[in-house]
């Protein structure tokens, strides 16, 4: 697959604007290297949501738990043990991995509003446990200081960190759309009565996607402490798994790189605009009702639409 | 091959399906015909799984089938195409048939290696015996609805079945594309060896297909037997063909 790719000019636009992002902490202000960090970070959040959302068809709307439990994980870790620093980088994909397996077990079993409410009830109540346990999770105060290995504790370091980890799983991702798992997860998207047809039994690719999707919310929670050496409970609050959702229509989520121009808008909104008014979320708002309305594939879909004339009449067909 | 002995099927106060029996031999082309709301559509739906019997049995090769989900009913050789059209809109044509395909060859749960490259040559060659390779690129929810239930049947091949169930492969498609459809079938039954059990309101396809014809009415099996011993029948005359 990365023969082809390798050679066109998408793979030459892509890489030209990695190597800019790898020179510009040396010349951009701390400040803007700090956002840059963190629109990587939403940006994972929001293609691990998009993988069970866009590529999956599962109404997924309680991720933020798993970005949370991940965060959560590699924080306790690095304050309550004495274990190799290492060690819980790795501890927090694979807890928050877990736990997606747990809700997703019982979540499969029902399908599209009901999914996604069940899942809503079952996330809230782990924000709830972390909300309430003061002794062991600090409750809303959250955790904060969490000690970095050396090697990332500047914040140009960890910029760098939070690149190279956000490559390799966009790289990881792609590879995974594109396998055998990733269409029959399209395909179960796009007819689940069909694929099971076809001999596909379709709740256990579902938990599986799920897993997957899970362990990269994971890891961008991992990666939120490397940026912020600090975790809330407001990482698990059902509002910012709205957050992400939207990104994802925003963005455009029947694209692989939609998300990430979502997770970008709406950092920038928050951050840009919401320095002068704490409404900023009316100008995503409207922005949402624009998007919904003029360009429905979402902004990524529809330029990418421009050059795949048969997806739009698909889209127009399906209104 | 297979065998539905006394299927019974309501719907709350509705008996779709109200004792039917049928019998379809290895290498047969068997149609169902009926007039609409006889039940032949929920009969399918039985027979692959989708929907679980109240009574009665199904027998595939010797073994009950009638309380397995329906991928496990395909994975024992049972594949359908639907009347109205049941695909994969997002996925390209070729996408479409290569999900089936790789669903039979067990390697759907593969996560790392390219999709492009596995079971190009089987997905090929099931989209030239159905003629759409030309399409292969395509998006299947832009196709004309003649080649999206061409594409119906080319789906269902991808699980290499034994017992293909067609539910009205010819429906809402124009006489020459009709015409073609009926030459594929009976050239992939050939090719292939496939049993067929259909169903179709067209009695001209029915009697240019089918060597057994069962007929249905309320949801019952009226009579099963050669195109000679169906025409002859005077309670089919009476019910169905007489009406016409």
């Amino acid at each position: 697959m990365f023969k082809n790719f390798f050679h066109s000019k998408g793979f030459g636009l892509v890489a030209g604007i990695f190597i800019i992002l790898f020179i510009l902490p040396l010349f951009a202000p701390r400040f803007y290297v700090y956002i840059l960090a963190l629109i990587y970070v939403t940006s994972l959040l929001a293609m691990s949501l998009n993988m069970v959302v866009g590529h999956g068809g599962l109404f997924q709307f309680h991720h933020g738990v798993f970005y949370g439990v991940g965060a959560y994980a590699v924080a306790l870790m690095l304050t309550k043990t004495s274990l190799p620093m290492w060690v819980g980088f790795i501890v927090g994909p694979v807890v928050a991995a877990i736990t997606g397996l747990i809700i997703g077990w019982f979540c499969v079993r029902l399908t599209r509003l009901y999914f996604g409410m069940l899942q809503i009830s079952l996330g809230s109540l782990i924000w709830a446990i972390v909300f309430r346990w003061y002794s062991f999770t600090g409750g809303d105060d959250g955790i904060h200081g969490i000690p970095m290995p050396s090697l990332i504790s500047s914040l140009n370091s960890s910029y760098y960190f939070i690149l190279i980890i956000l490559v390799v799983c966009l790289i990881l991702m792609y590879m995974i759309l594109k396998s055998p798992f990733g269409s029959t997860l399209q395909a179960i998207r796009d007819n689940s009565q069909r694929c099971e047809a076809v001999g596909i039994n379709v709740r256990r690719y579902q938990l599986g996607g799920i897993v997957v999707a899970t362990f990269f919310a994971g890891v961008a929670g991992v990666l939120f402490v490397a940026l912020e050496r600090s975790v809330f409970a407001e990482m698990l609050f059902w509002v910012l798994s709205l957050e992400i959702f939207i990104m994802c229509l925003l963005g455009g989520w029947f694209t692989f790189a939609g998300p990430i121009l979502g997770a970008a808008i709406t950092v920038a909104l928050r951050t840009f605009v919401g320095k002068y008014t704490e409404y900023w979320t009316l100008i995503l708002g409207i922005m949402l009702i624009l998007v919904i309305f003029f360009l429905p594939e979402g902004v990524m879909g529809f330029f990418q639409g421009l050059f795949k004339p048969g997806m739009k009449e698909v889209a127009e067909r399906g209104k | 091959m297979l065998q539905v002995e006394g299927v019974i099927k309501s719907f709350d106060d509705f008996m779709a399906v109200d004792g039917a029996n049928l019998t379809v031999g290895k290498g047969e082309i068997v149609a169902v015909i009926g007039p609409n709301g006889a039940g032949k559509t929920t009969l399918f739906n039985l027979i692959t799984g989708a929907l679980k019997r109240d009574r009665g049995r199904i027998v595939f090769k010797g073994e009950d089938i009638s309380e397995l989900p329906p991928y496990e009913i395909c994975k024992k050789g049972i594949t359908r195409s639907y009347q109205i059209v049941n695909i994969f809109p997002r996925l390209t044509v070729f996408g479409n048939v290569q999900v089936a395909v790789l669903s039979h060859q067990r390697r759907s749960s593969n996560l790392f290696q390219p999709a492009q490259n596995i079971a190009v040559k089987e997905t090929r060659s099931i989209l030239e015996s159905v003629g759409l390779l030309d399409k292969e690129k395509g998006i299947a929810g832009s196709l004309s609805h003649g080649d999206q239930k061409i594409l119906e049947i080319a789906i269902a091949l991808g699980n290499e079945p034994e017992l293909l169930i067609l539910d009205e492969p010819t429906a809402g498609m124009s006489p020459e594309e009709t015409q073609a459809a009926i030459e594929l079938i009976k050239r992939l039954a050939q090719m292939r060896g496939l049993t067929i059990l259909f169903c179709e309101h067209d009695m001209d396809i029915v009697f240019s297909i089918a060597q057994s014809i069962m007929v249905m009415r309320h949801g019952q099996t009226i009579i099963q037997g050669s195109l000679k011993e169906v025409r002859s029948n005077k309670e089919v005359q009476e019910a169905y063909l007489g009406g016409e």
